[in-house]
């Protein structure tokens, strides 16, 4: 099978592009493109993180919490 | 708080009590499919979310995905293809069907069939190995495998057989368990041997830095003079019992076969403890790695591409005991040349034990080689 990637364009203020690439010389980055990926994948993940956690309900969590203490995981 | 699960939701795919009772009656009218044990282990990881957010065998495109990428379609880290191989002759049914799995003869699942397509196993090999030499083991088992890949979505009918339900929690109890203690932060170590002195400074290392430690050792296929996994279990209980704060360390397996994937491995392995709730994962030398195939340190440098993984990698160079420092330390913190240094040596330790030599106590804790002395053989026969 081909190997195939699939990219967009999108537009940034050419200061901004130019910012950037002079902070990435002499890093492990090849490009602002790659840069940026990598910025916005870090971003959107901490994000994502704050999002609420899911929450089991109670009887499921206190049918685990019997397995636990049978286990002796728990006291 | 504890890691949200990988792609945001716990995935569980266990059929519900009725249908289950529904699907097994009607067992005859679906086209059946043997599986073996790697891949039935691989199921009951989906199932249980141990590989959220899988909720199947992967199709097509996530499979392309995952070889070129390190990532599903959806852009989420995903590094190891996670496939059901079949060969031309169990090839008896179309994408749209339902099958059912088996393992030796018992129906472990049902699965919709959306996709059957071909693969390269060169391609296979060299992307995920970085090798195509038959040599390295998980080579030869993609060399081994059937001609199709199936790809759809999967419900658990029945647990595999587990002689280890004792010591086995899922990612759904190992959440609850990490929340009832206290545990914000957890740190997971991934184990496949008895443990010794550069081990436990490993972990205390990491474990001065969170507030748990969950030890999770790989249960599965082993090879001739491996130890045994019930060697394992009980060597790691007896050092949690002698070494270890009671309410800071726990214990619990996972069964899984290892690909000796080296570095894309241990983002694999980062993302299923992610998915048991751990925030943090210590990749040491040579993580997942077999013969020379990686660089000592390629396990660790590769989780730079991976900011968005969600669990943060803790990275250790080697444990070893200098004679000058009269410690165990590594080389960021001793200044003294290499004939000072004794490395721990699983290779080494194993030819002790197996002369009934004492290994010495900056090796092993003479408790954990009593536990280990006291099996007839701790290690895998033929």
């Amino acid at each position: 099978m081909p190997e195939e990637r699939k990219y967009t364009t999108v537009s940034i203020p050419v200061q901004l592009y130019e910012k950037i690439k002079k902070r990435i010389e002499g890093t492990g980055f090849t490009s602002v493109s790659d840069y940026v990926t990598y910025v916005l994948r870090e971003v959107l993940a901490s994000l994502e993180e704050e999002e609420k956690e899911e929450v089991f309900s109670e009887e499921e969590e206190e049918k685990v919490k019997e397995r636990l203490r049978a286990l002796g995981y728990l006291d | 708080m504890v890691s949200k699960p990988h792609g945001g939701r716990l995935i569980r795919r266990i059929a519900a009590e009725k249908t289950r009772e529904r699907i097994l009656s009607e067992a005859e009218e679906f086209p059946k499919v043997q599986i073996r044990e790697g891949v039935a282990i691989d199921l009951e990881n989906i199932a249980h979310g141990v590989y959220s957010p899988l909720t199947g065998f992967l199709r097509s495109d996530e499979f392309q995905s995952v070889l070129d990428t390190m990532r599903l379609p959806s852009d989420l880290p995903w590094s190891i293809p996670i496939v059901l191989d079949i060969s031309e002759k169990d090839k008896t049914f179309e994408e749209g069907d339902a099958i059912l799995l088996y393992y030796k003869n018992t129906p472990i699942a049902r699965m919709h069939v959306d996709e059957i397509y071909t693969y390269d196993k060169k391609e296979f090999a060299q992307k995920v190995f970085k090798t195509i030499d038959s040599a390295h083991p998980g080579v030869a088992k993609v060399y081994a495998m059937g001609e199709y890949l199936v790809g759809g979505e999967i419900e658990l009918l029945n647990e595999l057989p587990n002689p280890y339900e004792r010591y086995t929690l899922r990612p759904v109890e190992t959440r609850v368990l990490f929340k009832e203690r206290g545990w914000e932060t957890i740190v997971a170590f991934q184990t496949r041997n008895v443990p010794h002195l550069g081990h436990e400074y490993l972990q205390k290392s990491a474990l001065a830095f969170v507030d748990g430690l969950f030890v999770n050792p790989v249960i599965g296929k082993k090879k001739k003079g491996d130890y045994k996994d019930d060697v394992i279990l009980k060597a790691y209980e007896t050092l949690f019992k002698h070494y270890y704060p009671r309410d800071a360390a726990v214990m619990a397996i996972v069964r899984y076969e290892m690909r000796y994937a080296g570095p894309r491995e241990a983002i694999h392995h980062a993302i299923m403890r992610k998915n048991f709730g751990c925030t943090h994962f210590i990749v040491g030398r040579d993580h997942a790695g077999v013969g020379n195939y990686y660089g000592p340190y390629e396990a660790q440098e590769i989780f730079q591409a991976f900011p968005d993984l969600g669990i943060t990698p803790m990275f250790f160079k080697e444990f070893f005991y200098c004679k000058r420092c009269k410690a165990i330390v590594n080389e960021r913190i001793c200044p003294h040349p290499m004939e000072d240094r004794e490395y721990f040596s699983g290779t080494k330790i194993r030819k002790m034990i197996m002369e009934g030599k004492v290994p010495p106590e900056y090796f092993m804790r003479k408790e954990v080689y009593e536990t280990i002395k006291g099996f007839e053989n701790p290690f895998v026969e033929d």
